[in-house]
C-alpha cells in the first residue's frame, strides 16, 4: 500500500481506534498539563509551538560565531560539517546543494532543530531568545530576510522557503 | 560428482538441493582413530577453563567485529558501525554486532528516571515507567532493522571497494519484544482528526519523527526487549521505538515521548535527511517502507577463494512489504540464474537466508542475488533504482548488487 492510500485507510479508521477497548493494565500515570509544557519541544511547521521570546541577525552573529562556526564555518560555509548556506537552485543540477537555505521548507523547523540539538556539545545552552537569533542570522546568510528584522513567534512562521514547495508524497 | 546433471545454471550453478542431498560431502574423508590408540589434542588433557558470567566470542573469532565510521567530524558519538555480514550465518545478527547509527552518541540513561510519555491529541495524556511497560502484554517478533542509507554507496559513479559490511552493513536481525504501541495509545485515547504521531528520543539531539498514525496502530512495538535481553544502550536502552519494515530511522531509540498531532511535523530529519532528491530538483518525502532486497555474504570482498571447487553462495533477503518469497541467483552476470534454497525461517519483514551451491572453475564470474518478496515484487536493477533520482540520492537504495570473482579467487564489488 502506498503511504498516500495509507493515510486515507488511517483517517477512515480513526473513529475506531478512538473507542477501542483498553487491553493492558491500564498501568499509564496522568501528566499534567505544566508538565507536559515543560518536557515539549515540538514546533510545527506552522509555527505551533514556538516559544516567547525574540531575536535578530545582528544578535545571531555573535552567537553563530562562538557556538556554530566551528563545525559549520564561518557564514555557515567552508566548515567540517553541513553548509548552512547557499545551494538555492541547486537541487536540480548534477551538484545539489542541501543547506538551510536551499532545501529546509520550513522557517520553524530551524528555531526546533537548533533549540533540539544545537550546538552539539551542548545543546540546551541557548535562551530561547538566542535560538531566534541564531535561526535569524542563517535565514540572513540565505537572504530570506534582513539583518534587522525581528524574528519571533508571530514572524517566523512567515518566513517563505524557497524550497517550500519542494517534497512530494508517494512512492519511490 | 554429478555435475554436469546438476547444474542450473551457467557458469557452475548447482542445483539448491544438492546441499540437502549431501551430494556435496564426497571430498571429506572420514577422520578415524589412529591405529596406535586414541590421540588427545593439548585441550583434551586438562580440564577447561571455569564458567563465566557472561559468553564472549571466540579469540580466534576476535576479528569479527563492526566497523565505525564518524560521519560528523570533530564528534565521537555521530557515525554509523556495521554488521560484519561476510563473517555471519542465519539471520539473526549477534545483538554486539548489530548496526549502529546514532546522530549524537548513545545516552547513559538510568530507567528508573526515564519515562514514556504519550501526549498531544489524546483524551489522557499518560506516563509509563519502565517497571510499569513491563507488566503489559509483550509479544516478540524475528524483524530486520535497516537504516535507509544502507547500500548507499552502490548509486555513486564507480564500484566502492570495500567488504560485504562497509557496503550493506546497516541492515541487522533480532528478534524484538516488547509492548504493542496500539495498547499504550487505546489507554491514552487519540482523539478523532489526529493522523500522526511524532517520536523523540531521549538522546541529546532530541531525534525526532514523525509516524503515521495507522503504522503505530498496526505493528509498532516499543520495543524493550533484543535477543531474549533488555536493549543494550546502543539500541534504544531502556526502550525504543519499533517500525517492523520501515527505515530504521524512524524507530526512535531512548524514547521518550510521542506527541499525537493532525499533520507530519516536517522535522529536520524528515524533510533535510532522509528525503529522495529526484533530477527535476523535488523530494520525495516519507518513502518509509524498505523496499525487496538481497545481498551474497559469501563469498564477497576479502573472502579469497584458494582453490576451485564446490563453495556454498549465502546470502540474505528482506522485504519491508513481507515475506520473501523466492531468491535467485546467477553466476554468470545476470545471463542466467538459479533458484536458491531458503532457510527454514521465513518470516515476514525479517532477514531470510538464502544457499545455493556453485562449483568455481577458476576462470572469471559475477555472482548476484535477485530477491522476490510474496507481493510479487522483485529487487530492481541499479538503473531502476537510479531511474529518476538525483545523483546526490543515496537514501532506500534496493539494488541488486554484483561480485566479480576474478581467477585468482579475489572479489571485488562491480555495476552489470
Amino acid at each position: 500500500m502506498s503511504t498516500f492510500k495509507g493515510l486515507v485507510l488511517a483517517g477512515l479508521l480513526l473513529g475506531s481506534w478512538a473507542h477501542a477497548d483498553e487491553l493492558g493494565p491500564g498501568l499509564g500515570e496522568p501528566v499534567s498539563h505544566r508538565a507536559l509544557s515543560e518536557m515539549d519541544f515540538t514546533v510545527l511547521p506552522n509555527g505551533d509551538g514556538l516559544p516567547a521570546g525574540q531575536g535578530t541577525a545582528l544578535l545571531g552573529s555573535a552567537l553563530y560565531d562562538q557556538h556554530c562556526a566551528s563545525c559549520h564555518g564561518e557564514a555557515g560555509v567552508g566548515g567540517a560539517n553541513a553548509a548552512l548556506v547557499g545551494g538555492v537552485g541547486s537541487l536540480d543540477t548534477d551538484r545539489p546543494l542541501k543547506t538551510v537555505g536551499s532545501f529546509w521548507p520550513y522557517a520553524p523547523t530551524i528555531f526546533d532543530y537548533v533549540r533540539r540539538s544545537m550546538p552539539y556539545p551542548s545543546p540546551g545552552i541557548l535562551t530561547d531568545s538566542e535560538v531566534y537569533s541564531v535561526t535569524a542570522y542563517l535565514l540572513f546568510l540565505n537572504g530570506m530576510i534582513k539583518e534587522d528584522v525581528v524574528v519571533s513567534a508571530t514572524t517566523l512562521p512567515r518566513v517563505n522557503m524557497p524550497n517550500r514547495d519542494g517534497f512530494v508524497l508517494g512512492e519511490r | 560428482m554429478p555435475i554436469g546433471d546438476d547444474a542450473v545454471a551457467g557458469n557452475g550453478l548447482l542445483d539448491r538441493r544438492l546441499f540437502l542431498k549431501g551430494g556435496l560431502v564426497g571430498g571429506l574423508t572420514l577422520l578415524s582413530a589412529s591405529a596406535h590408540g586414541v590421540e588427545r589434542r593439548d585441550w583434551m588433557k586438562t580440564p577447561g577453563s571455569s564458567l563465566s558470567d557472561e559468553g564472549i566470542p571466540s579469540p580466534h573469532e576476535s576479528h569479527v567485529k563492526r566497523t565505525s565510521i564518524r560521519t560528523a567530524p570533530g564528534t565521537s558519538g555521530s557515525g554509523i558501525s556495521s554488521t560484519p555480514h561476510e563473517h555471519l550465518d542465519g539471520i539473526i545478527t549477534p545483538s554486539r554486532l548489530h548496526f549502529e547509527r546514532h546522530h549524537s552518541g548513545i545516552p547513559e540513561i538510568r530507567p528508573d528516571e526515564h519515562r514514556l510519555v504519550i501526549h498531544g491529541q489524546v483524551e489522557r495524556p499518560l506516563s509509563f515507567s519502565l517497571d510499569s511497560l513491563a507488566r503489559y502484554p509483550t509479544v516478540s517478533r524475528i524483524h530486520f532493522l535497516e537504516c535507509a542509507g544502507n547500500s548507499g554507496a552502490l548509486l555513486m559513479p564507480k564500484p566502492i571497494q570495500g567488504p560485504c559490511s562497509s557496503l550493506h552493513g546497516l541492515i541487522s536481525g533480532s528478534e524484538w519484544g516488547g509492548v504493542p504501541l496500539s495498547s499504550l495509545l487505546n489507554e491514552a485515547g487519540v482523539k478523532s482528526g489526529a493522523r500522526w504521531i511524532l517520536a523523540e528520543g531521549a538522546d541529546s539531539s532530541v531525534m525526532s519523527r514523525s509516524i503515521p498514525l495507522d503504522k503505530a496502530m498496526d505493528d509498532a512495538l516499543v520495543a524493550l526487549y533484543q535477543n531474549g535481553e533488555r536493549l543494550r544502550p546502543a539500541n534504544g536502552y531502556p526502550m525504543r521505538l519499533f517500525l517492523p519494515g520501515w527505515e530504521g530511522n524512524t524507530s526512535v531509540k531512548w524514547l521518550r515521548t510521542l506527541k499525537v498531532v493532525d499533520e507530519p511535523a516536517m522535522t529536520r530529519d524528515e524533510t533535510s535527511k532522509y528525503t529522495d532528491l529526484q533530477r527535476d530538483g523535488s523530494s520525495k518525502i516519507f518513502t518509509f517502507e524498505m523496499g525487496v532486497k538481497s545481498i551474497i555474504t559469501k563469498p564477497s570482498p576479502g573472502l579469497q577463494l584458494h582453490e576451485v571447487g564446490v563453495y556454498p553462495i549465502s546470502g540474505i533477503a528482506w522485504s519491508g512489504g513481507g515475506r520473501i518469497r523466492r531468491v535467485d541467483v546467477s553466476a554468470d552476470g545476470g545471463r542466467s540464474w538459479g533458484e536458491a534454497a531458503l532457510d527454514e525461517h521465513v518470516l515476514p519483514k525479517s532477514l531470510t537466508r538464502f544457499r545455493i551451491p556453485w562449483r568455481w572453475d577458476g576462470g572469471p564470474a559475477v555472482i548476484l542475488s535477485r530477491a522476490t518478496d510474496e507481493r510479487g515484487e522483485v529487487q530492481p536493477t541499479r538503473e531502476t533504482v537510479l531511474g529518476a533520482r538525483s545523483a546526490a540520492g543515496f537514501y532506500h537504495n534496493n539494488c541488486m548488487q554484483a561480485w566479480r570473482v576474478d581467477p585468482e579467487g579475489t572479489i571485488t564489488h562491480v555495476y552489470i
